[in-house]
């Protein structure tokens, strides 16, 4: 069942695949750069700008994105929603591919990516908040490699290690929404430490709850869209019941994303009362914080809401997109927009073409393995043992 | 065994569970660390500052770094706005002052008593000595340049064009000099005392006394006394503190206290979230058992309305059939009485005309 589709009728070199293999290319020569130049031959970093995009965009943007995965499996498993099951396992999957690829794009972000295991095995540094970053991330790896085993090891037809895994799901979801809340959290107050830095709008003393509760807009935004797209592309590794739930999984999450970021405005306008920085928004940063705040928190929640109430899947997946812009525009605001405010426009930070390159080299990266993951394992259809929880 | 026992909270540290619980950046308490008795620090008066950049030279000296593209002789850098790099961990720049001639001032790491960037760094490559240099340890850091981010006097630097072996590059005061007893190479060779070496506290009454007793000038303002908590580098000026590119703004709030907060939380999250996660499962769990169960009940009622519908039904037929038998059995008997009877009186008629086959007919039957 699964290896005819995804070898027959689908040419070498077809579009998708020359496009990807024309990235990966590149991407594979500016990583030769990278490693064997330093990060001056191939980004922009600076002594005044020391986090680029590979912080801004693969980590903070590629963790939130991966949201997705915990805030599903919590819907289904701890919160017993059963008719979203069929959404948990393409989630769990781009989940632990999500932050596969952060801890790829950190080896090119620091110094000696060799020694990215020293904080735990040499000297813990527990007063920073990276420290924490780091352990929640390693270990929600593992976790997330463990809840998508049993697609694996059904692929492989074990079926004894696969009932075992089963068995741990509640205890893997629990863990996993902890170290999700702990890390999606820390990685906003890591820029708790910079007052001086930050403009006033984008630092608060909130900002850890911020990233966390976008973290659960961008997960419920993001497995609707990835949905959509599963939808379009992969709809013949369907079975019947995830054809069925079309637009279950809109509908729902579309409905919970509307509430959520409904909440989400509200506690921004708490924090601009709470740190009285209503003159700012009279300045330049201020409008374009309005321009995030409106467009890219109340007018999704509006659309979310409307799409709900009229079954519009149509608007309710062009809204998943948009609420995933506007996590990528939040993410750059606080990481390097609203960062470093106060240098002149000459010592400000713009990405170098070549870090932008080893980005999209890494989102293609997971786009090509999660094409040949749901075209061969048991994701997008149930595998026949009748005890799937 | 201390190591062990330290090895083990490590691990406990690792998994998550404790991480907040070595630091000492606890909120809310009344402590104020007032930095380490009898460290040291260095005055520098910028009052007293010509520009020579004897410092910037004797800091390129003592800790080798790479030779500069102008000499150190050359003034002419003054003019342009500089900042420390990896391979200048102290730069003086040029200041338009109070109109008796521009003002500088020396930039260097300013040795925090409780520096931001130790506190971010998830190695602990970056500590704060007892004897008050902020060092750091190349050997274990992995180059993720969060102290860079941290610092808010803007002073850590990075060898971004090392491939292998890139290090964050400051001023260490130093702390390798001191340890011999030697003074900072930049106080060493300053010409005119706008740089002095001492204990922070005895270096805090002398600026102190400057301020008292020129009024005229100094600003009423020890920089660095209270800075981000204090730091160990102090500073005395001519003119507002702004006007020579220091932020005023940076407030007094040591620097772990402004994640003490976030990393506060982490045991909280860790303690209670199972805790609601598993008592909103049980909830989930048993609105499904209730469900369950009300529909098996349901089903079973159904059952039983069922059964007990098919057997009146069973018995209303059974009963129906009972009376169509009885009926038909009746109507069956009636035809036969009647046939009997129709018989008999056709028999008795031809009887009546024949009496002698009459008699035989009644043989046969």
């Amino acid at each position: 069942m699964s290896d005819k589709t995804a070898t027959t009728g689908q040419p070498i070199f077809s579009p998708f695949n020359i496009v990807a293999g024309f990235i990966l290319l590149v991407g594979g020569i500016i990583t030769i750069l990278r490693f064997t130049q330093g990060l001056d031959a191939v980004t922009n970093l600076s002594d005044d700008n020391p986090w680029g995009i590979w912080i801004g965009f693969d980590l903070l943007v590629g963790v939130a994105l991966a949201a997705g995965g915990f805030v599903t499996s919590a819907t289904v498993y701890i919160f017993g929603m059963k008719q979203y099951h069929a959404a948990v396992r393409p989630a769990i999957l781009t989940g632990f591919l999500g932050y596969a690829l952060v801890v790829l794009a950190l080896h090119y972000d620091v110094g000696r990516p060799w020694r990215l295991p020293y904080p735990f095995i040499m000297q813990r540094g527990t007063t920073s908040l990276l420290f924490e970053v780091a352990a929640c991330v390693a270990l929600y790896l593992t976790v997330l490699f463990i809840e998508f085993s049993p697609a694996a090891l059904e692929w492989l037809g074990l079926k004894r290690a696969r009932d075992i895994v089963i068995k741990l799901t509640i205890l893997l979801t629990i863990f996993g929404v902890v170290l999700s809340t702990l890390h999606q959290s820390s990685l906003g107050a890591l820029f708790l430490i910079a007052p001086s830095k930050l403009h006033p709008l984008w630092y608060t003393p909130y900002l850890p709850i911020y990233f966390f509760v976008t973290a659960v807009i961008a997960g419920l935004s993001m497995v609707i869209f990835e949905s959509s797209l599963s939808h379009r592309f992969f709809s013949h590794k369907m079975d019947a019941v995830h054809l069925a739930g079309k637009d279950t999984v809109p509908l729902g999450f579309g409905k919970a994303a509307a509430l959520v970021l409904a909440g989400y405005f509200i506690i921004k306008v708490i924090g601009i009362s709470a740190g009285n920085t209503w003159h700012y928004l009279a300045t330049g940063y201020g409008a374009w914080y309005l321009v995030e705040l409106f467009g890219f928190v109340a007018l999704p929640a509006f659309l979310y809401a409307v799409g709900v109430r009229d079954k519009n899947i149509t608007l309710i997946r062009w809204t998943a997109a948009l609420t995933v812009v506007g996590i990528v525009v939040n993410r750059f605001n606080i990481c390097l927009v609203a960062f470093n405010w106060h240098l002149p426009a000459g010592e400000r930070y713009f990405p170098h073409w070549m870090e932008i390159g080893i980005s999209v080299f890494i989102v293609t990266l997971g786009v090509v393995v999660y094409r040949f993951i749901v075209t061969r394992m048991p994701v997008l259809y149930e595998h026949p043992y009748d005890d799937v929880p | 065994m201390s190591l062990s026992r330290r090895q083990f909270l490590g691990w406990i540290g690792a998994a998550g569970t404790t991480a907040a619980a070595g630091s000492k950046a606890t909120a809310a308490t009344t402590h104020h660390f007032q930095g380490y008795p009898d460290a040291m620090a260095v005055l520098h008066d910028t009052t007293f500052c010509i520009g020579c950049r004897r410092c910037e030279g004797a800091c390129n000296a003592v800790n080798e770094l790479p030779a500069p593209e102008k000499p150190f002789t050359d003034l002419s850098v003054l003019e342009n706005r500089r900042r420390t790099t990896s391979k200048a961990y102290t730069v003086v720049n040029q200041k338009p002052g109070n109109g008796s001639g521009p003002m500088f001032v020396k930039n260097q790491c300013n040795h925090c008593l409780e520096p931001a960037c130790a506190s971010v760094c998830f190695v602990k490559a970056l500590t704060k000595s007892k004897e008050g240099a902020v060092v750091y340890d190349a050997s274990v850091c992995v180059g993720c340049r969060y102290c860079m981010v941290a610092c808010p006097f803007e002073i850590p630097t990075y060898e971004y064009d090392s491939a292998f072996s890139p290090r964050i590059m400051k001023c260490t005061m130093c702390h390798p000099r001191a340890l011999e007893g030697k003074l900072p190479g930049c106080v060493d060779s300053c010409p005119t005392e706008a740089l002095v070496f001492g204990k922070r506290d005895d270096l805090l009454k002398i600026a102190r006394r400057r301020i008292t007793r020129r009024t005229e000038r100094y600003v009423d303002h020890i920089y660095g006394e209270r800075e981000m908590g204090g730091t160990s580098w102090l500073y005395l000026s001519g003119v507002p503190f702004e006007t020579i590119g220091m932020r005023m703004d940076l407030g007094v709030t040591p620097a772990p206290e402004l994640t003490a907060g976030a990393l506060g939380a982490v045991p909280m999250v860790v303690g209670l979230w199972p805790v609601l996660l598993t008592g909103i499962y049980a909830m989930s769990k048993r609105k499904e058992k209730i469900a369950a169960e009300e529909k098996a009940l349901a089903v079973a009622e159904a059952l039983t309305e069922a059964d007990e519908r098919a057997a009146a039904k069973l018995d209303a037929t059974m009963e129906k059939a009972e009376q169509e038998k009885t009926a038909a059995v009746e109507k069956a008997v009636k035809e036969i009485l009647t046939a009997e009877a129709k018989a008999r009186a056709e028999t008795e008629a031809a009887a009546a005309q024949d009496p002698q086959a009459t008699g035989g007919n009644e043989k046969d039957a």
